[in-house]
């Protein structure tokens, strides 16, 4: 799985803590993630079940040209993780399937 | 493999999208052997920039014909989908519920109205049901349908399907069942000699004792080598395609419809653009959009993620051109701009006509004869 650099042993320094809600549950995360990132360094790689089939997706070019990370954030679905960076108190939410159209 | 290497087909068919394809399908019956000739990826394949459409309540204005015809094909639809079924595994998502052209305001309702009456009222038409809702009842059948929808004309024949899955399972079935597709082998040249054609291709010359032009907007030029004089007029279309969504299960409607899989397409422009389909233009994209959120408001939250233009095949009238060559017998000639609508027609209906060598009586009315009136 992943970990992070510091971690890792790199010598990178820890940011500040940014905690922000998945799926309703707290996760603590770093000052300058992408949520992406956030999501694979807290253990959750699989961020969307896909539209057509419902195959588990996670972010896979972290440089926002995939839209394989899509989520919900705040409200808004189809967010892509990799280009978003975390706020303080952010609400994301797991994609099961197409995003909803409220008619 | 060289052309060199082919043998001589019973039929050749010139074009690999809808048109040719559909024909190539139903001819497997009566034919021993078959080619489709195509183009590469750089072929303007209106089949795959169309708007997928089973429709009748917008053909034949001008040619009563031409809407007996399409009602016709929406019959035989549903055969030409179980079939395409059974033998590839592709559902191409064919859905016949009806269909709706919304409008909006007084003045398209009755210059609408009046169209419609107009268009039913010609000789050659078969009636068929259809009616003029109000808001309400458009409403119905379209969950979420915006205010400034104050009509739509509704039939039961029109409905939807997957165009791109349409034309993958045509070809499915040619891996199938013995049928030559030959991409890279677009046409340049036609010769005919002792009964026997020759199509010459960047790839060598390809022999058949019978040809279909079904070559889109090059069956003008192709045409005129078997002495069939058919006058193109292209046709732009700009289409916006939207993020998928859950499926709002709305009518489909004549510029607006969801797919299968939950994207929504939203059209569609008619310009006279010549061959420029390599550009969208921003004023057409903004009027469709606008017209969409009027439409269905609820899809101002969602994303559009690609536009495209593409190219309508029109013979200069708009209406179908059927005909075999008098000069070069057993080389036919088929174009329309409506290659999804039509595709069971051309499958269950024409293919076998060509199988046996003579188009029927009722299609002498689609022939080149009505571009080449005497003008004195």
């Amino acid at each position: 799985m992943f970990r992070r650099l510091e971690a890792a042993g790199t010598g990178a320094a820890p940011g500040r803590t940014v905690r922000i809600s998945v799926d309703g549950g707290a996760i603590e995360c770093r000052e300058g993630d992408s949520v992406a990132a956030a999501l694979l360094a807290a253990g959750m790689p699989a961020c969307r079940d896909t539209a057509v089939s419902g195959t588990p997706r996670g972010p896979f070019c972290m440089m926002g040209v995939c839209y394989d990370c899509l989520v919900g954030i705040d409200g808004r679905a189809n967010q892509q993780a990799c280009m978003t960076r975390v706020r303080e108190g952010m609400a994301v939410v797991r994609q099961t399937g197409a995003r909803e159209v409220s008619a | 493999m060289a052309a060199a290497h082919h043998p001589e087909f019973d039929v050749a068919i010139v074009g690999g999208g809808l048109v040719g394809s559909s024909l190539a399908y139903g001819l497997r019956d009566g034919a021993e052997s078959i080619a489709v000739l195509d183009e590469g990826d750089v072929a303007l394949r209106a089949s795959r920039g169309n708007f997928g459409l089973v429709w009748l309540q917008s053909k034949g204005f001008g040619m009563g014909a031409y809407s007996r015809w399409t009602l016709g094909s929406t019959r035989l639809w549903p055969r030409l989908a179980a079939r395409l079924l059974d033998e590839t595994g592709i559902d191409v998502a064919l859905e016949q519920k009806g269909g709706l052209t919304p409008l909006m305001g007084d003045y398209e309702i009755e210059a609408r109205l009046a169209w419609v009456n107009k268009l039913m009222a010609q000789p050659g038409v078969e009636p068929y049901e259809w009616k003029l809702l109000d808001h309400h009842q458009a409403a119905s059948l379209v969950p979420g349908l915006g205010p400034d929808v104050t009509g739509a004309i509704w039939t039961p024949h029109d409905g939807i399907v997957n165009p791109l899955k349409l034309l993958r399972a045509f070809h499915t079935a040619f891996e199938r069942s013995g049928v030559r597709y030959l991409p890279h082998h677009g046409v340049t040249r036609i010769t005919q000699a002792g009964g026997v054609f020759s199509l010459e291709t960047p790839k060598g010359t390809i022999r058949a004792r019978k040809i279909v032009l079904a070559s889109g907007l090059r069956n003008g030029e192709l045409g005129e080598q078997v002495g069939l004089h058919l006058p193109m007029a292209p046709q732009r279309g700009q289409i916006i395609v939207l993020e998928r969504t859950r499926p709002l299960h709305a009518t489909p409607m004549v510029t607006l419809r969801q797919n299968d899989e939950g994207s929504w397409l939203v059209g569609d422009s008619q310009e006279d653009a010549g061959y420029a389909d390599h550009v969208t233009t921003l004023p057409v994209l903004a009027t469709l959009a606008d017209r969409a959120v009027r439409t269905l408001p609820a899809l101002k939250e969602v994303r559009a993620v690609r536009a495209w233009s593409a190219l309508r095949v029109r013979a200069q009238d708009g209406f179908p051109v059927y005909e075999q060559s008098a000069s070069h017998p057993g080389a036919f000639i088929v174009t329309c701009h409506s290659g999804v609508t039509l595709a069971a027609t051309h499958a269950l209906t024409l293919a076998p006509m060509i199988a046996a060598g003579a188009l029927a009586p009722e299609l002498d009315t689609f022939s080149t004869r009505r571009f080449h009136v005497q003008k004195t």
